[in-house]
């Protein structure tokens, strides 16, 4: 299984900052291995995020982003105790899915 | 995107359109300065530091035990503070170790893990990549401490000056020692400053950044693997993992910034 994500969400005014950072190979798919073969493209298709169960923010993502990726959006209206939820799903069909509560 | 109007996305590009302009007006060191300042938001060593918790609290190897016995030099269990003070002597192997020797010696006696499949393993792959996660955690667990390694005992001392002419000795395909880019103050490969590790280099400078994640290769690096691609820089045949010749330079490094702030895990290019 995948490693877990480190999700930060920290509201000041009317909106919470939220910094993800995931743990994923993010292989291109267009490298090759010390063979010669090709290394087959593995990276984060899908990443959706909620807002106490409600979606607030969803992205397709290909093979340029980087290996260990971080990710930080705002999401208006949130609260200190709001629970935001990331899930990413990856080409090979795994998947994540961890909370943080908003400070 | 095809998210609802509430969300306001990404910040990876919005981070690069803001850069890009202001850059012209800026000397090339402070739009180092600026890109580095960038990458300190969410370091991914965080991640290996979150593995490297869980793989010290966990029982695993031949004994399943976990590592939480661990003696890294401040008694078993003890980690806060650990890091500042390695390298140093250790009584029961008789020697003087650095964190990874170290974790090497905890998880052979402790989990039974067999010692070689760390030592003659792969970067980044199996055990070995397990005690450079184990490291990170550790080193956090010190972060904004100063370094202090002991010198009381006789093996510490002849360790430092082991360092210090290993340091200076030339050789090599290209006549290099570690003073040839370290042994003179300001001075850079690319982008990196290069420190000047004859003296103190400074709070998180030098022995005080590593474990440090490398952005450029998106791999976790301790101060084991910085040394040994040092040694490789310099054509020298590279170090066996965790062995006295990088021990010793750990030592002369470590006691040289006596007093910097640790600021490890650090983000690196």
């Amino acid at each position: 299984m995948a490693d877990p994500m480190r999700i930060r969400a920290q509201a000041s005014g009317d909106k919470a900052t939220v910094r993800v950072l995931m743990s994923h190979e993010m292989e291109s798919g267009q490298r090759k291995d010390a063979s010669g073969k090709l290394v087959p493209a593995w990276h984060i298709q899908d990443v959706t995020a909620s807002l106490n169960g409600k979606p607030v923010f969803s992205c397709e993502w290909g093979p340029a982003v980087s290996k260990n990726p971080f990710l930080q959006f705002a999401i208006k209206g949130a609260k200190a105790g709001d629970k935001v939820s990331v899930t990413w799903k990856d080409n090979k069909g795994d998947s994540r899915t961890d909370e943080a509560t908003v400070s | 995107m095809r998210g609802k109007p509430i969300a306001m996305a990404a910040a990876m590009l919005g981070l690069l359109a803001s850069a890009g302009s202001a850059l012209a007006q800026k000397t090339s060191i402070q739009a180092i300065e600026e890109y580095r300042e960038m990458l300190q938001d969410g370091n991914p060593a965080d991640l290996f530091e979150a593995k490297g918790e869980d793989l010290w609290k966990q029982k695993r190897g031949p004994k399943n035990a976990s590592l939480e016995r661990c003696d890294l030099g401040k008694g078993p269990g003890v980690v806060k503070g650990a890091f500042v003070e390695l390298p140093r002597w250790f009584a029961d192997t008789g020697k003087v170790q650095d964190l990874e020797s170290r974790l090497v010696t905890c998880m052979s006696t402790l989990q039974g893990i067999d010692p070689k499949a760390i030592i003659n393993g792969d970067w980044g792959k199996g055990e070995r990549a397990n005690t450079t996660a184990l490291a990170t955690w550790i080193a956090a667990e010190s972060k904004g401490m100063a370094f202090n390694l002991p010198q009381s005992h006789a093996q510490e001392r002849i360790m430092y000056q082991v360092g210090k002419r290993l340091f200076y000795q030339r050789g090599g395909a290209h006549d290099f020692a570690c003073a040839s880019c370290h042994g003179e103050e300001g001075k850079r490969i690319r982008l990196q400053d290069l420190p000047d590790l004859r003296k103190k280099p400074g709070d998180g400078i030098g022995f005080a950044a590593w474990p440090a994640y490398r952005v450029s290769n998106g791999q976790m690096w301790s101060m084991q693997h910085r040394l040994n691609d040092c040694y490789r820089q310099q054509r020298f045949p590279e170090p066996t993992f965790a062995s006295d010749v990088t021990v010793a330079l750990g030592v002369f490094l470590g006691v040289n910034a006596k007093g910097d702030k640790s600021a490890a895990p650090t983000i690196k290019r």
